[in-house]
Formats: structure tokens, C-alpha cells, sequence
């Protein structure tokens, strides 16, 4: 889409946007350059020396176990977010679609978990399930349960994708919602009068409508699990047990910030660029289908 | 039509029913957790130490709050929610500024390599400050910037997502509008400031509410450039408060903190709600 | 608590500094104690402060070891470092290597024209932190060695005499076995897994926890803690953890805390241990010589060193480092010394400090408190029991706190753990030789 009437002049837009290119270059385009330049070589920790080892860091990498099983422990935790935060969603959405009155109110209560922080979340579920004062632990511990999300990695797991998908369970039910209410009436009424029950209508019906904003929300869920859920880790299991619970982004920091090794976190990042470019691609076809509905 | 609205597709009585007391258990389901924070920040640390925690407040929410606010853990959290006030407003206001302002010479004038930044600008829409937060502290270390609120917030402007919403809405402005403003022979700040600004207020108020939350839920970043305890914002302070040797955890001031991190964002999403869900649905458009 | 500590302490200076000349020299000083420890470290500081107006030195805890030496490292690479930082045992390759970033602590001493002798410290606390040419690199702040702490009263509780002989690891299987089958949910705990069951294990039976004289010989070392005896050592500590005798807390000091709740009986834990636990501890407490395995040859030999050194770091001014001499002069000197291994039971580094403090028969008054330096100095170490000096290697022990808490947890057996830490400990170890040359 383009304007057809513009205003004439070059000076005054390169000034407006001055700003802008002036900052993104300085905090984003030159960092993003020097994460791809300095994954080629391994830095001492002090910053006094560099040894150059081109791609050496990425065969580090990509032969240590433990970075590749980052990346099962990212997909598996992206998706298991993504269900347990988008399914509730769906659900209470599609019972608040189904009230005349009551659904402005049901909408304002369940808004406020999206302005929680990830890493509160992290410190409210940890309070809770904590091995020595946690309440749901001390239950568990009675119907004999030991829990111990230190030790067992599972349990960790659990704790970190419940704590994650707790608070985005709000941000997909207004989108839902929306989605839902945008639903034209006389669609459902004629499938009504066609006989069909209501999950089937839901199914057959309302479902390939709300599609769009589905996929929309599918890929946004997955980034979000991707990058924004280190707070949760962070303030939770610090990455382990054993690692378990390490997700890509986790580990470049904790190698990096941690560990000192800034040529493994720089090869890491790099690697977390092409991952998020493919993410765009996959969103921004997504969202194209979305434009031509 | 009233009945065909009531009468077909919804459910009467027993079905109704059953979509409140569902709906009534997600809620439920919803703020347990921050329910179980606040009775917590209301208790002695004895009461917590032995569980499990009554469901009820205690009383000490007094003296809990004032030993967070004014003494904290290790810096008082009425300092730390100052720093993350400023550094909310100041991601929101500073993004929002320098967005309208490009957006507006992106859509509204034609110069040589345009479509170069606007494509530099997209580049920078995916790439969360995760993915490049080693060399961006050595760029704020350079600058000095460490532990001051310039190196908390200009980083976190710096992607263009807040440009793009702007073009895509300005897109939608009627070209009328503009082809009079320049029969007029107005200015282009002029049109700006007099028609195209106030036509953006719902947009400028919903993403007020998304980068405010968005600011001030930040944790990684200022984890990562504050080394003084000074400077820390409330969200990624909260995880400081817990010992790292062997010392017990406060845990009544520490969810005494996390309540107050969680109030300002509540608020402004609560009381602006209407024009952020507004803006919050139509700009993922 | 620590902050109206702290508060105190900064009310008591600022009422001085009016007598004090205005321009004021700051020696900043990042240590990594917290509690009773960081007490004691604001006192001192508080002292040296007052006792002269030239130079002002100002302690800030910085987290636990590891986040020190981090924020240590971060802040050089910013610009903003303190003149004086204290790393833990485990930094010293990294502190080594980096030869830009520290100045040699009797270089310091020398230009600052300050009266240093560095045979007055003892041996075996200052060889860990020693050039080729047996110079001092850093100033050896507060070195600890691993006993053994008994609960008198847990024991006693579960019907065994308190007086019980625990010299070996033998003989402590059948007491953990009496205290659990007397109900004891904490028969024995430990603190810093890694440093006490197996760097010290090894030097402790002779044994090399890597090669190449535990790395003093070079950076192409390798881990060699996979052996008969380690494996032996935590195969029975998982058997024990198994059958609830032996309650993991953590990596670092957590378990601390329970030992001084009077929740465990036994607790394997640096001789530092002793500050909080005479605050804190409400019950009869012994302090033994670390248990070792009977039948290994040259067993027990002596044990290694644990706690931190405080490297003096690059970039800073003359007159700052001056700062820097004094406060560590004041540090050594005998009285401040033998207060603070008296009051620690961290070893004293002075040979005048031991012997001021055996001189007051304090070792007669508190027994057991001498447990410690016997246990570093009764024989002459090996190339297995010098120390060990080994880059990346706070990262390295995060493995084998991994791979230890996997065997805890029943998920591997202690041969496959072990070897799985010695293999990706290796790896690292490759690392720092890469970017070391």
C-alpha cells in the first residue's frame, strides 16, 4: 500500500527520522553485527585477548550434547506452553462468548494476569510449589507425594511451562474473544437450524472462522516461549535440574554471563537469529493469509 | 433481533448456569497465586515457615509493606519501583515519540531511500534484545551507561515495532485529508500536529499500555547493566532478595514486592482497558 | 541483621570523617560474604577506616563466590572494577591468566613500599596462590579446610555416645544407619560437594583429581577423578542419600542452615563453618578431622584449601594501591589476623598468627579448633594435595554439582557420572587452553 499524496521536501523526514535510525543503529544494528563477528572467535573472559577460530565455535556447539538437547528442552517447552496457554484461553472464551451479560466483567477480571511479569509469575508459582514452605507441596507431601522440583527434572518442567502459560492465558483469551465475537450470528443460527449441536457447530463451524487469529496466536505463543519466559526460568530453576530445563535462550546467558565463555554465547546467538528470522517468515506468511481472508 | 439472539443458540437456565460456574473457576484458577501473595505479605515469616498458609490475611500488612518499601532486602523497594516507574515512561513515551515522528516521514514523504530504511526498520521488528544482549552491553559499558536509566531504556526502543503499527494505521488515513492540508498550503508538521496526532490518540493509548507493560515487565536487560543494587528495577530485583548463601528467603516482604511490582501494571491495564484491548486487537492487524 | 549492621557501621564513620582530611583516597572491595562472616569483614573495615585518614575502604558484597568473581569480571571488562577483589580458590587459573587484568599482590606490596614478608605465611595456605618462583600472586584472605561437625546432641538423642569414633568413613556407614533407624531425618549432610567429596577426597588418599600435578604443571591437563576411589567414595554416598542417610541440600552452603537448626546430626563442611555455627548453633557441637577411607595407602594425607584469595586488579592509581597495602598489611598483622582465625576458624596465615593464638591457649579453651591446621600441615603434600589450579573451573564444578546431584537423585550410577563430568570438563578445559595461548 502505498500514499498518493505525500508532501514534497527531503530534509524535514530525514530529520524525523533521524531518531529512530540513530538509536536502532547504535543499540541494535551494530550489536547484531558484532553478535555475528564475535562468534568467531573465543575471547578471554577479561576482554584482553580474542583468538580467532571461525567457525570453530559452532562445531563446538553443535557437537555438545548439551546445547543440542537445549533445543529439544525449547521445542518441547515451546509447545507444551503454547497448548496449556492457548487451550484454557479458547475454552474461557468461548463460554464468555456464550453470556449476554457478564462477559465485560468476566474480560476485565481475567485481563490482569497479562500485566504480570513472567519472572513474578516465576516467584508467585515457586512460593507455591517451594520444597520446603511451598502450600501445594506440603498437600502433595500429604497424599504422599514428595515432590522435589530440584532434583527431579520433570517436575521442573511442569513448574517452569504451568508458571509460563499461567499469565498468557489472558492475552489469548482477548484475542479469542474478539475473534469470537467477530463471528457473524446469522452463521451459527442457520447451522442451528440445520440441527447441528453445539461442539459440532463449534468444530465444523466457528473454528476454520476464528483460524486466523489461531495461527496469529500460535506463532506469537511460540516466541514468546522462545524469549520472553527467562524471567520464569531465571527465578525458578536457574536452568536445571541438570540442565533440564535450559532453553536456548537461557543458555546464552548463562554461558555467556555465567560461565565466561563469550565465544560459545556470541555462536549461540547467531544461531537464535536465524532461528527467530525463520520465525518471522513462518508469522508474516501467516499473517498474509490472514490479510487476504 | 431479541429472540433469535436468545433463543436458538444460547442455552437457558441449567446451561447457563454451568458457563458462569466455569467461567467463575477460571477466574478463581486465575488469581489464586496472587491471592496466596498477598496473604503471604501479610504473615510473619514464622507463620510461613511452618505450612501450610492459612487462606485468610494476617496482619501484618502494615509492617511488611513499610520494612519492603523502606528497607527491602538489599536496597529499599520504594527505590526500586521509582527506577522501574522511569524506566516504564520512559520506553513508553521515548518509543512512541520517535515512532510517530518516522512513521510520519515513512508514509507522508517521498526521499531518497526510503524504502531502505523502511526495510532496515522491519529487520529490527524480530529480533527481541535477548538475541544480542552480550554485544549491547558492551556498547552501554562503552558509553558509560551502565547502571543509569539512558542504559536501561535506549536499548529497548531501538526495534522499530512501534514504527511499523504507526505506518500501517497511518496507511489507513484518509488521503483527503492530507491532499487538503497541502492545498491549504500547510506545512507537514502542521498536518501532523493537527490532524494526524488526534487521529492517533486510540492508537497512541493502547500502545502507551503495551509498552508500559512491556517496559517495566523487562528482566533480563536490566539484570544485566545494573551492578548496583541502587539501580534495580522491581521486577528483576525481586530475584535478588533471595540469598544466595545459605540465609533463609524473606518471603512476607519478598511477596510484599511482588505484590507492589504488580500493581501499576494492573492499573493502567484495568483503567485504560477499553482502549487497549482495542488497540491491543486491531494493531496485530 | 546485616543491615542495621551495615547502617551502624556507616554512622559510626561518617561521624569521623569530619575529622578526617576531605580528599579521601577510596579503596573499593568486593567480597562475597554474607551474614556473620560479612560482620566481621565490615568491622575490620571499619577499623583500618578509622585508624587512619588517608585511605577509605569500602566493602560490597557481591552475591556468593561465583556471582563475585563474575561481577568482578563483567565490571573490568566495563571499566568499573574495584582495586580489590576476592575469588575463590576455583578463579585462580582464570585470575592467573589474565595477566592485564590483576597486579601481583607482592608487586603491589613493593611499589607501595610496604613491609611484606612473604615467609611469614604459611606454606600450604599461600602454595595455592604462588607464582612458578614462589612469588605471591594474590593475598590469602580467608582459606578453610574441610572437618567434619557432630551434633552431640542428635547423636546422643538417637542413643549413640557422642564421643563415637568417626576417623573413617567406615565407621561412619553404621552410625548413619543407627541415626536413621532412630528416626533421624538428616543423619549427614554436606556442604560444597564437589570441594569436599572430591578434590579434597583425592588430595586426602593421594589420589590425582588431574593430571599434570592437578594442572600446577601445565594448561593441557586433564581430569583424572573418575578412579576407583572416587567412584567408591560416591557410589556410597548415593547408596547412603538411596536410604535417607545422607540429605542433599545443595550445591553450595544450604546445607548449613539445616546443620544449624539442629536438623542433621552430621555435616562434612569447611572449618569456616565455625562463625555461624557458634552464633547460631543451639546444641553440643564437636569439630572432627575429615573422615577418609581405610585400607587406601597414604591415606589420610592432608586436605586442600577452600575459600579465597584477594587479587588486587589493573587500571587503578598509584595512590589507590598504596590504599590497597595498607589495608592488606593491616589485614596480616598478627592481631587482627589470629582475631579473625579465632573468630572464623578460617586458618591463620600468618605463622605468627597460629602461634599468637596457641600462645592465649585458645586451642586448649576450644577444642577441636586447631583441627584445621593439623589437618593442612601434619604431612608434606604430593603433587596430588598441593591444590589444584585448573581454568574455567567454577564452570567445571557446576558440572560435577550436575552430574553429583544426578547420582543423588538415583538417576545414573556414580561410574557413569563421573565419567560423563570428566568428559565434559575436558571439553572446557580445552577451551581455556584455546584461549589461553
Amino acid at each position: 500500500m502505498e500514499k498518493r499524496v505525500t508532501f514534497k521536501g527531503w530534509k524535514l523526514p530525514f530529520l524525523l527520522i533521524l531518531p529512530q535510525v540513530i538509536v536502532s543503529a547504535v543499540f541494535f544494528f551494530y550489536p547484531a553485527g558484532q553478535a555475528i563477528y564475535q562468534s568467531l572467535f573465543i575471547p578471554d573472559p577479561f576482554g584482553l585477548s580474542s583468538r580467532f577460530v571461525g567457525l570453530g565455535n559452532f562445531e563446538y556447539l553443535f557437537s555438545n550434547r548439551y546445547y543440542l538437547a537445549s533445543f529439544t528442552t525449547t521445542a518441547v517447552f515451546s509447545v507444551l506452553v503454547t497448548l496449556c496457554s492457548m487451550i484454557p484461553a479458547l475454552f474461557l472464551a468461548v463460554m464468555a462468548d456464550r453470556l449476554v451479560k457478564g462477559a465485560g466483567t468476566y474480560r476485565t477480571l481475567l485481563i490482569w494476569p497479562y500485566a504480570i511479569a513472567p519472572a513474578i509469575a516465576g516467584v508467585l508459582w515457586l512460593f507455591m510449589f517451594n520444597t520446603r514452605i511451598g502450600i501445594v507441596s506440603w498437600y502433595l507431601g500429604k497424599l504422599g507425594y514428595d515432590w522435589n522440583h530440584v532434583l527431579n527434572g520433570a517436575e521442573a518442567m511442569g513448574l517452569v511451562v504451568v508458571a509460563s502459560s499461567w499469565g498468557r492465558i489472558s492475552y489469548n483469551f482477548l484475542f479469542f474473544f474478539a475473534a469470537l465475537q467477530a463471528v457473524p450470528k446469522s452463521v451459527i443460527e442457520a447451522a442451528a437450524i440445520d440441527g447441528a449441536r453445539f461442539w459440532r457447530r463449534f468444530f465444523t463451524i466457528v473454528l476454520p472462522l476464528i483460524s486466523p487469529t489461531l495461527f496469529f496466536l500460535l506463532v506469537v505463543n511460540v516466541v514468546y516461549a522462545f524469549f520472553e519466559t527467562f524471567g520464569v526460568i531465571h527465578t525458578i530453576t536457574s536452568g536445571g535440574p541438570q540442565q533440564s530445563t535450559t532453553i536456548l535462550v537461557y543458555k546464552v546467558f548463562s554461558d555467556g554471563f555465567v560461565g565466561q565463555d563469550l565465544g560459545s554465547s556470541a555462536a549461540q546467538s547467531v544461531v537464535l537469529l536465524v532461528v527467530v528470522g525463520l520465525l518471522s517468515v513462518a508469522q508474516f506468511k501467516f499473517i498474509e493469509k490472514r490479510v487476504h481472508y | 433481533m431479541a429472540r433469535e439472539q436468545t433463543g436458538m443458540v444460547e442455552r437457558r437456565g441449567t446451561g447457563l448456569w454451568l458457563t458462569h460456574v466455569l467461567m467463575i473457576c477460571g477466574v478463581l484458577v486465575v488469581f489464586f497465586p496472587i491471592w496466596l501473595a498477598f496473604v503471604a505479605s501479610t504473615v510473619t515469616q514464622a507463620d510461613i515457615a511452618s505450612p501450610p498458609l492459612p487462606l485468610i490475611p494476617g496482619g501484618h500488612f502494615v509492617e511488611n509493606y513499610s520494612r519492603a518499601l523502606f528497607s527491602g532486602v538489599n536496597v529499599p523497594v520504594g527505590t526500586m519501583l521509582v527506577n522501574s516507574m522511569i524506566m516504564a515512561i520512559g520506553i513508553a513515551v521515548g518509543k512512541i515519540v520517535i515512532s510517530l515522528l518516522s512513521a510520519f516521514a515513512i508514509v507522508y514523504f517521498r526521499f531518497p531511500g526510503r524504502n531502505i530504511f523502511f526495510w532496515l526498520i522491519f529487520l529490527t521488528l524480530m529480533l527481541p534484545v535477548e538475541v544480542r544482549i552480550v554485544p549491547t552491553y558492551e556498547v552501554v559499558a562503552s558509553f558509560g551507561m551502565l547502571n543509569s536509566y539512558s542504559g536501561l531504556i535506549l536499548p529497548l526502543i531501538a526495534s522499530a515495532t512501534a514504527t511499523f503499527l504507526f505506518r500501517q494505521f497511518y496507511l489507513t488515513v484518509p488521503d483527503e485529508l492530507a491532499e487538503a492540508a497541502r492545498v491549504d498550503g500547510a506545512r507537514p508538521m502542521r498536518f501532523f500536529w493537527d490532524i494526524l496526532l488526534p487521529m492517533s490518540r486510540t492508537n497512541i493509548a493502547a500502545l502507551f499500555v503495551i509498552l508500559f507493560i512491556y517496559g517495566w515487565n523487562q528482566y533480563l536487560w536490566p539484570l544485566l547493566i545494573t551492578t548496583k543494587p541502587e539501580m534495580n528495577t522491581i521486577v528483576m530485583g525481586i530475584k535478588q532478595m533471595f540469598p544466595s548463601g545459605d540465609d533463609l528467603a524473606d518471603w512476607p516482604v519478598i511477596m510484599a514486592t511482588s505484590i507492589l511490582a504488580m500493581i501499576p501494571p494492573i492499573f493502567v491495564v484495568v483503567s485504560m482497558q477499553k482502549l487497549f484491548i482495542r488497540g491491543l486487537v486491531d494493531s496485530e492487524k | 541483621m546485616k543491615n542495621f549492621a551495615i547502617g551502624a557501621m556507616i554512622a559510626g564513620t561518617t561521624m569521623l570523617s569530619p575529622l578526617v582530611a576531605s580528599a579521601q583516597t577510596e579503596v573499593q572491595f568486593w567480597h562475597a560474604f554474607s551474614g556473620r562472616l560479612a560482620e566481621l569483614v565490615d568491622a575490620q573495615v571499619a577499623d583500618y577506616n578509622a585508624s587512619q585518614g588517608e585511605y577509605k575502604v569500602i566493602a560490597t558484597s557481591k552475591g556468593n563466590y561465583s556471582e563475585t568473581l563474575n561481577a568482578g569480571i563483567a565490571a573490568f571488562r566495563a571499566g568499573e572494577h574495584p582495586q580489590l577483589l576476592m575469588v575463590f580458590e576455583v578463579g585462580t587459573a582464570t585470575m592467573m591468566g589474565a595477566k592485564g587484568a590483576t597486579k601481583p599482590v607482592f608487586e603491589v606490596m613493593a611499589n607501595a613500599g610496604a613491609d611484606f614478608d612473604q615467609d611469614a605465611y604459611i606454606g600450604s595456605v599461600k602454595g595455592y596462590f604462588t607464582d612458578t618462583d614462589g612469588q605471591m600472586l594474590s593475598f590469602p584472605f580467608n582459606s578453610s579446610t574441610p572437618v567434619l561437625w557432630v551434633n552431640r546432641d542428635a547423636l546422643t538423642a538417637a542413643g549413640i555416645d557422642p564421643d563415637v569414633d568417626l576417623s573413617t568413613w567406615n565407621k561412619v556407614g553404621p552410625v548413619l544407619d543407627q541415626l536413621k533407624t532412630a528416626g533421624s531425618t538428616c543423619p549427614l549432610t554436606t556442604a560444597w560437594q564437589s570441594w569436599i567429596h572430591l578434590e579434597n577426597l583425592s588430595a586426602y588418599h593421594n589420589v590425582p583429581f588431574a593430571s599434570k600435578d592437578n594442572g600446577f604443571a601445565g594448561v593441557d591437563t586433564e581430569l583424572a577423578f573418575n578412579s576407583p576411589l572416587q567412584v567408591a567414595h560416591i557410589q556410597a554416598m548415593g547408596e547412603w542419600a538411596k536410604d535417607g542417610k545422607f540429605f542433599y541440600a545443595g550445591r553450595r552452603n544450604e546445607g548449613g542452615a539445616n546443620f544449624r537448626a539442629g536438623e542433621c546430626a552430621l555435616f562434612t563442611e569447611s572449618s569456616a563453618g565455625y562463625a555461624g555455627i557458634k552464633a547460631e548453633a543451639k546444641f553440643g557441637f564437636d569439630v572432627r578431622p575429615l573422615p577418609y577411607w581405610e585400607g587406601v595407602a597414604d591415606a589420610p594425607l592432608n586436605t586442600i584449601i577452600g575459600g579465597a584469595s584477594l587479587w588486587v586488579m589493573a587500571g587503578h592509581e598509584d595512590a589507590e594501591y598504596k590504599g590497597v597495602a595498607g589495608f592488606l598489611n593491616y589485614l596480616a598483622s598478627t592481631p587482627v589476623q589470629a582475631q579473625w582465625h579465632q573468630d572464623t576458624g578460617y586458618l591463620p596465615i600468618t605463622t605468627a598468627a597460629g602461634d599468637a593464638t596457641r600462645a592465649a591457649g585458645f586451642y586448649d579453651a576450644n577444642p577441636g579448633t586447631d583441627i584445621a591446621v593439623i589437618q593442612m600441615t601434619k604431612n608434606t603434600p604430593t603433587a596430588n594435595s598441593k591444590g589444584i589450579r585448573l581454568g574455567n573451573f567454577d564452570q567445571i564444578r557446576t558440572i560435577i554439582d550436575e552430574e553429583l546431584e544426578a547420582v543423588w537423585a538415583g538417576d545414573k550410577d556414580a561410574q557413569a557420572a563421573l565419567d560423563s563430568a570428566v568428559s565434559r570438563g575436558d571439553e572446557l578445559l580445552r577451551r581455556f587452553e584455546a584461549a589461553s595461548r
